[in-house]
């Protein structure tokens, strides 16, 4: 059997990298005495994924982690439990008994949802609004990618699905802010932080990720439905934003 | 939510941010203004390091039991975020409230080893507390240090107002108690330090005075009144089963060098290896009760959620329930997965019995510490181990699976020849052949013997504590000729030789026998940018001879044989153990006569005075 989790992670535990957070489920999974199953052979770990793997310094409302299943556990019962033992800025927000048939997170993942918030000495640019709006007219946006093997260019702009500069009536705060879907998974990936970093060489300012504070909303899977593709949430919730919603 | 004492920019420059930001599992958070008393705890290393270590997760667990202190943790900056702190004027801050250690009552800092001191120093400097105690306000905190190396605090003396001497469970309460009244009659500092001197186990060292002979050797060392105690007796635990003990560890969110559930067997050893300062300051050996470790163990697993245990102590072997705690475990760790870890094992029969039930699959290193390379030269450390037991031991080891065997020794012991030496490698090649001995078909490819040797490095309230220490010339000129020696050997091929770095032990064993005179080359140590001195990529021994240099310390002074009747910097400190015992002990290591361990015999030591532990087994 398996099941996923979605987990949210914000305040201090953000700087908590991804293997420790590994870790630290691991550890809660034993301290609530979890019906998580283990791998057979000589040295038996818990069957535990991450769909993706957050970065060092950003929060998530929206994370997910498949696990196996030893026996079944009421969902109700599996997210009271696993909170009984989670400590300050990691929730556990849902808990899913999974279709067999279904994949991994990790190879389902399609797109994610971002926030970036900017620092203080963003806000006093006067016409960064603009100056992003019409950064994202723009149909091509090249971005030089390093790897190992080789360089190359790329135009990240196809995968930016959606965005907006959210107003008071979407986020309760004014922070300055904006609201983007990007590409993630396996075959196509786009960091917010990449998006930042492209518009400030737009804009010709420096970059520093310091001035921008990356947090996940959400993380998408594929739905084909009737040669239609929708972005559904791994939880299997439908995508809340439409092109229309949002502009 | 908590305010992080370090901007997100800074954190996310720094190497394991993880480090800073405090709220692991089970820290104590508390409402600073409904406490009386603020302690923050220091071990000053790396957070791994300093998380690793069980007497601080003791003492925090103590600490915040009581209603009226809330104790808090601080570790050192590693040097990527101490070099930002500096630039920017951030100061050091304590991981649970993330407030300025300023702002406590009292800092206490654990002296583990003393390659830390100029960490302490660092520790201060960042928390910008005035270096040297004299110079602190009525509103610094209280700073004492308390642990292994506070049976020789003088050479930080002047850096700190308190130590306490022993284990911290016994008293405390009492000085939290004299801090208390003194805040609430408005005693000034120096009253309130006076006050501190009459409690047991507390060494003020402002309120004493040390003059000097001409030859630089200690004339007198006495208090400066009346009412101030001549001697500190250090502080033990007689009922180890009824102490407090942390049921529920902090687990950090990073991985910590010693990363799971420690179990505490026993204190102190029955051995009386002649070299080993913590086998006479922790005496009497005093057991924790099976029922006791068992309650605890299975509590702290629970309440981690950790994968794996250790059970810790300095000879575990002599625990007498040993394998009623292994059973225990095993029982249990079926059902959980868990893995005991149990180090500090003698190689004998029963040993590896124990170590077959909890390793069924792994077969990884074995250790054994013969520490020295003949009989003769064992004979003098009385490290009660014949070669018969090692080999025998490896012989075992082999034939049940391992391969792999680890080998420490010392060198430059007292008395030791040349033939001693060259024991080291002759010992290792003898384990190798017992291996190969063993038909082709059932030995699992090749062995590894890998041998370490250290420098020995006379400590004070061991009977070796009048020995001179080598020089760093003669101490590379050793190693140097058990290296050739082992390149003659028949399996040199499956013997591996390192040794540990003369310069920082030559360090060290300054600052284990030094006086006050010390401090000043500590801070010239730390202003010429020394911190991390244990860590060999940071130990920086320009910087060092400088500090020697300019302060004109003779190293060759430090390392000298002490003469039997010379006032020792440390005999102040009374550890139970007398010095007439330290001497016996010394004539016999001459002699090359074994004493038998305190199960076997009692030599009179003098620990029986603190009326329990082993002194007393059987007696009830």
């Amino acid at each position: 059997m398996k099941a996923r989790i979605k987990f949210s992670k914000t305040g201090a535990v953000k700087f908590i990298g991804h293997l420790d957070l590994m870790r630290y489920f691991q550890k809660a999974m034993r301290r609530s005495n979890f019906p998580i199953a283990y791998t057979g052979g000589m040295s038996p770990h818990m069957i535990m994924s991450f769909a993706a793997p957050l970065g060092i310094g950003i929060t998530s409302e929206g994370e997910y982690l498949d696990i196996g299943l030893d026996r079944f556990i009421e969902p109700g019962k599996a997210v009271e439990v696993l909170n009984s033992v989670m400590t300050e800025g990691i929730r556990v927000l849902s808990f899913q008994i999974l279709d067999e048939s279904e994949k991994s997170g990790m190879a389902l993942v399609s797109a994610a949802d971002y926030l970036v918030r900017f620092s203080p000495c963003y806000h006093s640019l006067p016409d960064w609004m603009d100056q992003w709006t019409d950064f994202m007219s723009r149909p091509v946006c090249s971005v030089i990618k390093e790897t190992k093997a080789e360089t190359k260019k790329i135009n990240i702009r196809p995968l930016i699905y959606l965005w907006s500069l959210p107003s008071d009536t979407l986020r309760n705060d004014a922070e300055h802010m904006i609201f983007m879907q990007t590409a993630s998974g396996s075959r196509n990936n786009l960091k917010p932080e990449c998006v930042m970093e492209a518009f400030c060489r737009f804009t010709g300012n420096p970059y520093s990720q310091d001035d921008f504070r990356v947090h996940r909303l959400e993380i998408y899977k594929d739905m084909i439905i009737n040669g239609t593709r929708y972005l559904t949430g791994l939880d299997g919730s439908r995508c809340k934003w439409t092109e229309e919603s949002l502009s | 939510m908590r305010e992080l004492a370090l901007p997100e920019r800074v954190l996310m420059s720094v190497e394991k941010p993880a480090r800073y930001i405090g709220n692991e599992l089970n820290a104590v958070m508390k409402d600073k203004d409904a406490v009386n008393v603020r302690f923050v705890m220091c071990f000053p290393d790396v957070y791994e390091i300093g998380m690793s270590h069980l007497g601080i997760q003791i003492l925090y667990h103590m600490f915040n039991e009581m209603n009226d202190v809330w104790c808090e943790r601080v570790y050192s900056p590693w040097p990527d975020l101490d070099k930002i702190m500096r630039q920017e004027n951030i100061p050091l801050f304590a991981l649970e409230s993330q407030d300025p250690v300023r702002d406590f009552d009292f800092l206490g800092i654990t002296l583990q080893y003393e390659m830390c001191y100029t960490n302490i120093l660092q520790i201060l400097d960042l928390s910008r507390i005035p270096i040297y105690s004299s110079a602190r306000g009525e509103n610094d905190p209280i700073v004492i240090g308390g642990g292994p190396c506070a049976y020789n605090p003088e050479p930080i003396a002047d850096f700190f107002d308190l130590f306490y001497i022993g284990e911290g469970e016994v008293t405390y309460r009492q000085l939290i108690d004299v801090y208390e009244s003194a805040s609430e009659n408005h005693l000034s500092r120096r009253e309130f330090l006076e006050k501190a001197s009459e409690v047991p186990g507390i060494y003020v060292p402002s309120l004493y005075e040390v003059s000097y002979n001409e030859d630089g050797t200690i004339q007198d060392f006495s208090p400066i009144k009346d009412n101030i105690p001549q001697r500190v007796r250090k502080q033990v635990v007689m009922d180890l089963s009824g102490a407090v003990y942390p049921e529920r560890p902090i687990v950090p969110f990073i991985r910590a060098t010693q990363d799971r559930v420690v179990l505490e067997l026993q204190r102190g050893c029955i051995r009386g290896c002649r070299f080993c300062q913590a086998g006479y300051i922790y005496r009497p050996v005093r057991e924790r009760s099976l029922e006791t470790l068992e309650s605890f163990g299975g509590k702290m697993l629970d309440n981690t959620g950790y994968d794996e245990i250790t059970l810790s102590s300095l000879s575990s072997s002599d625990y007498r329930s040993l394998e009623g705690i292994v059973d225990y475990l095993c029982e249990d760790c079926k059902e959980k997965r868990i893995n005991i870890e149990l180090p500090s094992l003698r190689i004998d029969t029963f040993s590896l019995n124990v170590m077959d039930k909890i390793q069924d699959v792994h077969k990884g290193g074995l250790t054994f510490a013969p520490e020295a390379g003949t009989q003769r030269m064992r004979d003098v450390i009385n490290k009660g181990l014949t070669e018969q037991d090692i080999l025998a031991g490896a012989d075992k080891a082999f034939h049940s699976g391992w391969n792999k065997v680890k080998l420490y020794f010392m060198l430059g012991l007292p008395t030791e020849r040349t033939e001693d030496v060259e024991g080291i490698p002759e010992l290792a090649e003898k384990v190798a052949q017992l291996y190969y001995q063993i038909p082709k078909e059932e030995r699992q490819g090749r062995c590894t013997v890998s041998t370490s040797t250290s420098f020995f490095i006379p400590k004070p309230f061991t009977p070796f504590q009048w020995c001179g220490m080598i020089s760093e010339k003669e101490c590379l000129e050793k190693a140097a000729s058990v290296r050739e020696a082992f390149k003659r050997k028949p399996h040199w091929k499956s013997l591996k030789y390192q040794y540990h770095s003369p310069d920082v032990s030559v360090l060290e064993g300054i600052f284990a026998r030094g006086d006050r005179k010390l401090s000043r080359l500590l801070l010239a140590a730390y202003r010429n940018g020394c911190m991390f001195d244990a860590w060999t990529e940071l130990f920086n021994k320009k910087a060092w001879d400088d500090a020697i240099a300019e302060t004109g310390v003779s190293v060759a002074f430090y390392n000298r044989e002490r003469k039997l009747d010379e006032k020792l910097p440390w005999d102040f400190i009374d550890i139970g153990v007398t010095k007439e015992h330290m001497l016996r002990e010394w004539e016999k290591a001459i002699a090359g006569t074994v004493t038998p361990n305190c199960r076997e015999k009692c030599a009179g030591c003098g620990a029986s005075v603190f009326g329990g532990g082993v002194c007393f087994e059987g007696q009830n």
